[in-house]
């Protein structure tokens, strides 16, 4: 039982990363057509920032040093992912497959990029300390790292929802999901609204990338290619401009993999979900929202 | 001066050349209806002159060239547009379509609300669940909310119910006496009822200017150019 | 007969190649006939050909797989782990690889077809990656995991072994290519091919020509995906052992790049950015490591040094100004397979 606990709260803090990675995903490619490979760089860039940033932040203490780097992460995250719709998206308005190379091309380069400077491998990143320690639940010791980031992941699906529900960017961006020619129908100018949705992207990359390097314990410039996929798969399953569908199947795939991993074979967890999106497809082809069709 | 000037209008759509040189004038204040049978490219012409497909040519409002404008800029100069399947946003809210098509400080939602007293209550439904002739109310009000210089309106009546088609004309009229319209109908009778100029397409050429009275009254020509009669 | 006679030429200079004692600065380290840079040259024949069988799938057929390096990476796995693990003979092995390579990409192709766009490219994926994840998890030890497999030259054909016969392994190469290159010229000329073409521009009117263009998606990816597992023996060939790094996503990545910077649906276009990226891939890490590079200053030494890093940025460039490829300069307009491409994938 408690072993089913740990697992079960493991899974949705892995869920958690799925869906702050693929919330952007989701959104770009709703609003844009723009399938984001570079969306990993986006959480490689965040990571490092806040990892850059805590190893230069001497005189604090842990905690505050942490939160400072991790805001840093998201500014860096959110900045980048801005200027990148801006100088290489934008110029290439309405050639959607121009858009997905060049973001193929982006990821390979970024990736490279942080290999260039800071090596091939796993950095350590610090984190407070009772982030490390458990805390036991019906019988499970659960790390308390998987509560930051469940409670983080719900915390930026409510403020999602309410900036799509309340504002007229929000507004201009559901509306735009749903049909883009329409929107600059009424003459919205829609590309603003794309660089926006790049940076919401952005920062929910970011901040992924600033909970994987407290669950991982490290960053690393492989993790976020590793990451997107798997978010890739979530945004299939789920559906694109769907937040609600991509958080269900967020939680579906995280909780599969560490089912699978445990009480089938380690390993086979990572198979399992890809046997997932297979059946999904093959029963639903247009994704469990309907709107891959 | 005419409100409305296009001259040589070509679009290709995939390998089709479906508009091959159209020339015709929208005079300012009225109904103009664009007539023709099925596939001709009334709707190309709409989306063409709203800048939603790629076309050469030029165009003119109020004598400045929108012909390579964007969308949205096109629209800002008071061009407002009711497509042909509505394409309301289904999932958003009644008062949500209105409010994002809101572009003046002051939009006109007394005007809507006088013409569309069922909008008025339905206003936090979701316009996914609206019926037809409900969702063409919203995309009709999404484009009187700006004090617009023309709407071009693609197909208002299209699947509409006998006496939804009436209420929609008796709409049409009120707003004809308001702003320009550019209107594509196949239903002869609304024409009839609304329309002072027609404009006749024909496999992407326009094959007929004049009065709209003079045209529907000649029944040989009626057949020949839309097929009906 | 007429448009064989410049591949023809072609393949007679290259032939020649390994006989001739002749330096080029700057594009080898050391003259055409030496060890290193065959090695090299027949590095690039592989990679171009299987750059030709994925523009089969991309650039012909307008099928987006973001998983085609499974299928390379089966033909170098699957040898490897027949002869050195399971002790067969390098001929069974091949047989048996074969058979892999005929029925695997048919298994997971009929279900990865089902679906279109997207949907098809994020299957594919999906599958590369379950490929890499049990490459990594190494079941009985076969794939040697993250340190790949070194493969048991006892039972590779001895002309093929040792560095004294790279000049063989080269002609191997040489004759691989050509024979893809043969079989992607007659495939794409033939009716199926046809077929294909025409279901890149519009896949709906050739199902209202009766045609059922599931059977003709197969029937390409099938072949691709079987042209890719030869590429992949003969790469085993010449590395003599496998390394989990062509199971990786960027791996599979790097075939896209490949193909658009040469060219896609050309002729020439797609083994032209094979061979050009390999060749750029080696000669980049070579540059890194010279006293040219090293003495500039550390900002912009430190990405140069890292290939990928130039290549990717290569790729954003060809992408913005020559989105038709190298092949296709001086023609400005985009590439049919683009803009079908597009139009498949709208909403």
């Amino acid at each position: 039982m408690s072993t089913f606990v740990l697992l079960t709260i493991t899974g949705l803090g892995l869920g958690a990363m799925y869906f702050l990675i693929a919330s952007g995903l989701s959104l770009i490619y709703g609003l844009m057509g723009v399938l984001n490979f570079a969306h990993g760089a986006f959480l490689t860039v965040g990571a490092y920032g806040a990892w850059f940033t805590e190893s230069k932040l001497g005189g604090l203490s842990v905690l505050p040093r942490f939160l400072i780097a991790a805001l840093a992460g998201l500014v860096v995250g959110a900045v980048f992912a801005g200027l990148v719709e801006l100088v290489l998206i934008r110029p290439l308005y309405r050639r959607h497959i121009e858009q997905v190379l060049v973001t193929v091309g982006l990821g390979l380069a970024v990736s490279a990029l942080v290999v260039a400077i800071w090596g091939n491998d796993a950095r350590p990143f610090a984190s407070p300390g009772w982030l490390g320690d458990t805390t036991t639940v019906l019988g499970a010791r659960v790390p308390n790292d998987r509560w930051v980031e469940i409670l983080t992941a719900i915390a930026v699906l409510v403020a999602l929802n309410a900036f799509l529900r309340r504002t007229r960017y929000g507004l201009i961006i559901r509306a735009g999901v749903e049909n883009r020619a329409m929107v600059t129908a009424l003459g919205i100018d829609v590309r603003r609204a794309f660089t926006l949705v790049f940076a919401i992207g952005g920062v929910a990359a970011a901040v992924a990338g600033v909970l994987s390097g407290v669950y991982f314990g490290t960053v690393d410039p492989a993790r976020g290619t590793s990451l997107l996929i798997f978010a890739f798969i979530v945004v299939v399953i789920g559906g694109l401009g769907s937040l609600r569908g991509t958080a269900a199947a967020a939680v579906v795939v995280g909780l599969l993999q560490q089912y699978a991993n445990y009480y089938a074979s380690s390993g086979l967890g990572d198979l399992s979900v890809v046997l997932l999106l297979g059946l999904v497809l093959l029963v639903r082809p247009g994704g469990l929202s309907g709107s891959f069709a | 001066m005419s409100l409305l000037s296009v001259r040589d209008l070509h679009v290709h759509l995939g390998e089709s050349h479906v508009l091959q040189g159209i020339e015709f004038d929208v005079a300012e204040g009225g109904v103009t209806a664009l007539l023709g049978r099925n596939g001709v490219g009334k709707t190309t012409t709409l989306r063409a002159l709203m800048g939603l497909v790629d076309r050469r040519g030029r165009v003119e409002l109020e004598g400045a060239d929108i012909t390579q404008a964007p969308t949205h800029r096109i629209v800002r100069r008071g061009v407002g547009y009711v497509p042909e399947d509505r394409d309301v946003f289904a999932g958003l809210t009644v008062e949500e379509n209105l409010r994002l098509a809101e572009r003046d400080d002051d939009p006109q939602y007394d005007l809507v609300h006088d013409l569309f007293p069922e909008l008025k209550e339905r206003a936090k439904q979701r316009a996914g669940t609206l019926s037809g002739g409900q969702q063409q109310m919203v995309a009709i009000a999404r484009a009187l909310l700006n004090r617009n210089r023309v709407l071009l309106v693609d197909e208002p009546t299209k699947g509409l119910a006998p006496l939804l088609v009436t209420e929609v004309a008796r709409v049409l009229e009120r707003v004809s006496e308001l702003t320009t319209v550019l209107l594509v109908e196949q239903n002869l009778g609304v024409v009839e009822r609304v329309a002072r100029d027609a404009v006749v397409l024909d496999t992407g050429r326009v094959v007929h200017v004049g009065p709209a009275r003079e045209l529907l009254a000649d029944k040989p020509m009626v057949h020949r150019m839309l097929g009906v009669g | 007969m007429r448009r064989l006679v410049v591949p023809a030429a072609v393949l007679v200079v290259l032939a020649f190649v390994p006989k001739l004692s002749v330096d080029i600065p700057y594009a080898f380290k050391s003259a055409l006939n030496t060890p290193g840079t065959l090695q090299l040259l027949a590095l690039c024949l592989v990679f171009g050909a299987v750059a030709m069988t994925y523009d089969l799938l991309f650039g012909y057929t307008g099928l987006l797989s973001f998983g085609h390096a499974l299928y390379f990476a089966v033909g170098v796995y699957i040898v490897d782990i027949a002869i050195t693990r399971w002790h067969w003979s390098f001929a069974a092995a091949l047989a048996f690889t074969a058979l892999v390579g005929l029925v695997l990409p048919a298994i997971l192709g009929a279900v990865s077809l089902r679906v279109g766009g997207i949907a098809f490219a994020m299957v594919t994926l999906a599958f590369a990656q379950a490929g890499s994840v049990l490459v990594f998890k190494n079941p009985y030890n076969w794939t040697g995991g993250e340190e790949g497999l070194g493969a048991d030259y006892t039972k590779l054909p001895q002309g093929l072994v040792g560095i004294f016969n790279t000049k063989h392994l080269y002609w191997v190469a040489l004759v691989f290519a050509a024979a893809v290159f043969c079989v992607v010229e007659w495939a794409v000329h033939s009716s199926p091919g046809r077929v294909w073409q025409a279901i890149r521009e519009n896949e709906l009117r050739v199902q209202v020509l009766g045609l059922r263009p599931y059977g003709y998606k197969l029937m390409v990816f099938v072949l691709a995906s079987f042209l890719a597992t030869a590429g992949g023996v003969v790469y085993l060939l010449l590395l003599g052992g496998a390394t989990p790094e062509v199971t990786s996503p960027n791996f599979t990545l790097t075939l896209l790049v490949m193909v658009v910077i040469g060219g896609t649906g050309t002729r020439w276009g797609a083994f032209l950015g094979g061979a050009l990226y390999t060749w750029a891939d080696q000669r980049l890490g070579d540059a890194s490591a010279s006293h040219a590079v090293s003495s500039l200053p550390s900002v912009v030494r430190t990405p140069l040094q890292q290939p990928l890093f130039v290549l990717g940025v290569l790729f954003i460039l060809v992408v913005f100004f020559v989105p038709g490829g190298l092949a296709r300069i001086g023609r400005v307009r985009r590439p049919r397979t683009l803009q079908r491409l597009q139009e498949a994938m709208q909403r």
